[in-house]
C-alpha cells in the first residue's frame, strides 16, 4: 500500500467537502446528505457482495441494528450520541458475525444465503415493530437537543461533513482491503471458493471476517440516519428499501470497486429527484426509475458505471490505435 | 510422507475406492493411472480433503490429517490441481497465482512479486497481465500448477495437468514438473498421457473400479496382465501374448 492509492480518495472526498461552501440551498444538502449515508450503507454491503460475492437481500437488518442500537441506548439508557453511534456500529459488527455464523456454517451460498439474509431482516422488522423496548410501530424519537457533544448540529453543513467524513474513511478502508492478503482472498472466495480453499484460504473465516466488516460498516449507516432525522420506526430501520438501495448502488456504479457504491448512489438519488421534480407528484416514481435502471445496468453495464468507463475508455484506445 | 492407509469411499451403493493403500517417499514422483471412473480423482480429492473417505485413513508427514479440512493441509503442505481447471476468472494471471503465494507472505507486494517468478517458472512470464479467463487450454493448465506451486507445498498433486495439451506442448511441461520435483517437492501425478509418465515417474500405482491392482516400476507395470485387462478387457492379456508369439 502505498500513499498514492489514496490520493484519489482524499480528492475525491475534498472535491465534495467544498459543495456546502458552494450551494447553501437546505434541499441540495439535505439530498446529499441523505445520498452519502446510502453510499455508506451500500459501501458495507460492498466488501461482503461486491469483493466477497456474497450476495445479500437484507442489509436493512444491519441498517436497522445500528439505527435502533444507537436510538434505544440514547433515549432508555441516556447514553451519549456518540458513544451510542460507536457502540451501534459495534452491533452490527455482530449482528454480521451472528447472521453470518448461522447461515455460512450451514453452507449456504448464492441465491440461498441472499433468501436468508433478507429472511433475517424481515424477521428483525417484525419483532422491532412488536417490541416494547424500540417503541414498537410508534417507532423511536431521539430528543432535539443541539449540541455537538449530542450528535446535534445547527447547521447542515456540519453534518453533511460528518457523514463525508465517514464516507471518506469507509472508502479508505474499502481501497486497504483491495491491497491486502485479505481483499485477495475475499476476491478468490468469489471467484471460484473450493480453488482458493486448496489454496489454503479457510473460506469460513473470511467471509465471517467480510460479514463483520460490512455489517459494522452498514450499521454506521444507520446510526447516522437515526441522528439525521431524530426519528426511526420498522419500517424505516428495516425496510427493504434500505436493503434495495444497498445492494443497488454498488451494482449500478460497479460492485467490487472502492468507488462504485459512492457513484451510484449519487446516480441512483440524483435521478430519483430528476424524477420526483419532472414526473411532479406521482407516488414511486423514482422507485420505477430505479427498477429501469437496474434492468439497464444488468443488460448493457453487467459490471457498473466504473466498468463502463473503463471498456468505452479501451475501446476509445484502440479506435485511436 | 504421504501414506494412504486402506482408505474406501462410498457413494450410496456405489464403491468409488476399496482398501486402496499408498506410500508416497519424499522427492518421488509417482504416477497414478487407471481407466476412466476408476477413482483416481476420488482419491485425490480424499488426499487433499475435499472429500472424506468412509473408511481408513490419511497420513501426511506423519500425522493423521484424515479429519484436516482443504485449507489446513494446503498450509502444511499439500497442494492440489483441479483436473476441470478452476481459474479465478476475473482476474489477471499474475493476481491468480498471488492467491496461492498469500498462503505463505502475507504483504501484497511480496505475494505479487513472488508469484511472477512462479509463472516464470510454469513458462507464464509473458502473460502476466492477463485476465486469466483469455489464455488458451495450455495457458489455463500452466495456471493451475503455477497458482498449487506458489502455496510452496511440499506434496504437489497433479490432477491430468497434460490432458488436453498437443504433443509439443506436453514436450514443453514434462522438463517443467522434473524441474519442480528436482526442487523438492514430492509429486503425485493422475496423467493418461503413458510418455510422459514413462519419462517422469519412478513408480507407478494403476487404480480399477476402485481398487490397486499394480504399483511398481512403469515399464513393468504396464507389461503386467491385471493392468493390461484393466484397459483392455477380460482376456486381453493373453490374446496379446498368443499374438506376441504368432
Amino acid at each position: 500500500m502505498t500513499r498514492r492509492d489514496f490520493l484519489g480518495i482524499a480528492l475525491a472526498v475534498a472535491l465534495l467537502a467544498l459543495v456546502p461552501l458552494v450551494v447553501t440551498a437546505n434541499t441540495v444538502l439535505n439530498f446529499l446528505t441523505l445520498a452519502l449515508i446510502v453510499a455508506l450503507a451500500a459501501q458495507g454491503w460492498n466488501i461482503l457482495g461486491g469483493f466477497g460475492g456474497q450476495f445479500s437481500f437484507g442489509h436493512a437488518a444491519f441498517f436497522g441494528t445500528g439505527a435502533y442500537a444507537t436510538a434505544i441506548l440514547q433515549t432508555r439508557l441516556g447514553v451519549n450520541a456518540w458513544a451510542g453511534f460507536a457502540l451501534g456500529i459495534a452491533m452490527g459488527g455482530l449482528a454480521g458475525w451472528v447472521i453470518g455464523t448461522l447461515s455460512f456454517r450451514s453452507g449456504l451460498r448464492g441465491s440461498y444465503f441472499a433468501l436468508v439474509t433478507l429472511a433475517f431482516a424481515e424477521v428483525l422488522r417484525i419483532l422491532a415493530n412488536a417490541a416494547e423496548v424500540t417503541g414498537g410501530a410508534a417507532g423511536l424519537l431521539i430528543r432535539l437537543d443541539v449540541r455537538a457533544s449530542n450528535f446535534q448540529f445547527t447547521s447542515r453543513a456540519a453534518f453533511f461533513w460528518v457523514a463525508l467524513a465517514l464516507v471518506g474513511f469507509a472508502l479508505a478502508l474499502t481501497r486497504a482491503i483491495e491491497r491486502s492478503r485479505f481483499g485477495a482472498r475475499l476476491v478468490a472466495i468469489r471467484e471460484n471458493e473450493e480453488a482458493a480453499q486448496a489454496l489454503g484460504i479457510d473460506s469460513i473465516k473470511v467471509k465471517l471476517a467480510a460479514i463483520a466488516l460490512s455489517g459494522a460498516v452498514t450499521a454506521a449507516a444507520g446510526c447516522l440516519y437515526a441522528q439525521h432525522f431524530l426519528f426511526i420506526d420498522a419500517n424505516i430501520a428495516y425496510g427493504t428499501w434500505i436493503s434495495v438501495e444497498a445492494l443497488l448502488a454498488p451494482i449500478i456504479g460497479g460492485a467490487g470497486t472502492t468507488f462504485g457504491p459512492l457513484l451510484g448512489a449519487l446516480a441512483l438519488h440524483g435521478l430519483g429527484e430528476a424524477a420526483k421534480l419532472f414526473a411532479g407528484r406521482v407516488p414511486g416514481i423514482d422507485l420505477a426509475l430505479f427498477g429501469c435502471v437496474l434492468v439497464a445496468a444488468v443488460a448493457f453495464a453487467p459490471d457498473g458505471l466504473l466498468g463502463l468507463a473503463r471498456r468505452t475508455r479501451a475501446r476509445l484506445a484502440r479506435a485511436e490505435a | 510422507m504421504l501414506v494412504v492407509d486402506r482408505v474406501g469411499k462410498r457413494f450410496g451403493g456405489l464403491v468409488a475406492l476399496s482398501e486402496v493403500s499408498l506410500d508416497v517417499e519424499p522427492g518421488s514422483i509417482v504416477g497414478l493411472i487407471g481407466p476412466n471412473g476408476a477413482g483416481k480423482t476420488t482419491l485425490f480429492a480424499i488426499v487433499a480433503g475435499f472429500l472424506a473417505p468412509t473408511a481408513g485413513r490419511v497420513l501426511f508427514e506423519g500425522r493423521d490429517v484424515t479429519a484436516a479440512p482443504p485449507h489446513e493441509r494446503a498450509r502444511l503442505g499439500i497442494a492440489r490441481t483441479f483436473q476441470i481447471v478452476q481459474p479465478f476468472a476475473g482476474l489477471t494471471v499474475v493476481e491468480n497465482i498471488a492467491v496461492g503465494a498469500h498462503l505463505r507472505h502475507a504483504r501484497r507486494a511480496e505475494a505479487l512479486a513472488r508469484a511472477a517468478e512462479v509463472a516464470r517458472r510454469v513458462g507464464l512470464g509473458a502473460e502476466l497481465d492477463k485476465p486469466a479467463s483469455a489464455l488458451t487450454v495450455a495457458g489455463r493448465k500452466r495456471l493451475e500448477l503455477a497458482r498449487a506451486l506458489a502455496t510452496e507445498p511440499k506434496l504437489l498433486l497433479l490432477d491430468e495437468v497434460l490432458a488436453g495439451l498437443n504433443p509439443s506442448e506436453i514436450r514443453d511441461m514434462v522438463p517443467v514438473i522434473r524441474a519442480i520435483r528436482d526442487e523438492g517437492v514430492t509429486v503425485v501425478m493422475i496423467e493418461h498421457v503413458m510418455q510422459a509418465v514413462m519419462d517422469l515417474c519412478q513408480r507407478v500405482c494403476v487404480l480399477s473400479q476402485g481398487r490397486l491392482i499394480a504399483e511398481g516400476a512403469p515399464a513393468a507395470v504396464c507389461a503386467a496382465p491385471a493392468v493390461i485387462e484393466a484397459y483392455l478387457g477380460h482376456g486381453a492379456a493373453d490374446r496379446f501374448r498368443e499374438g506376441a508369439r504368432a
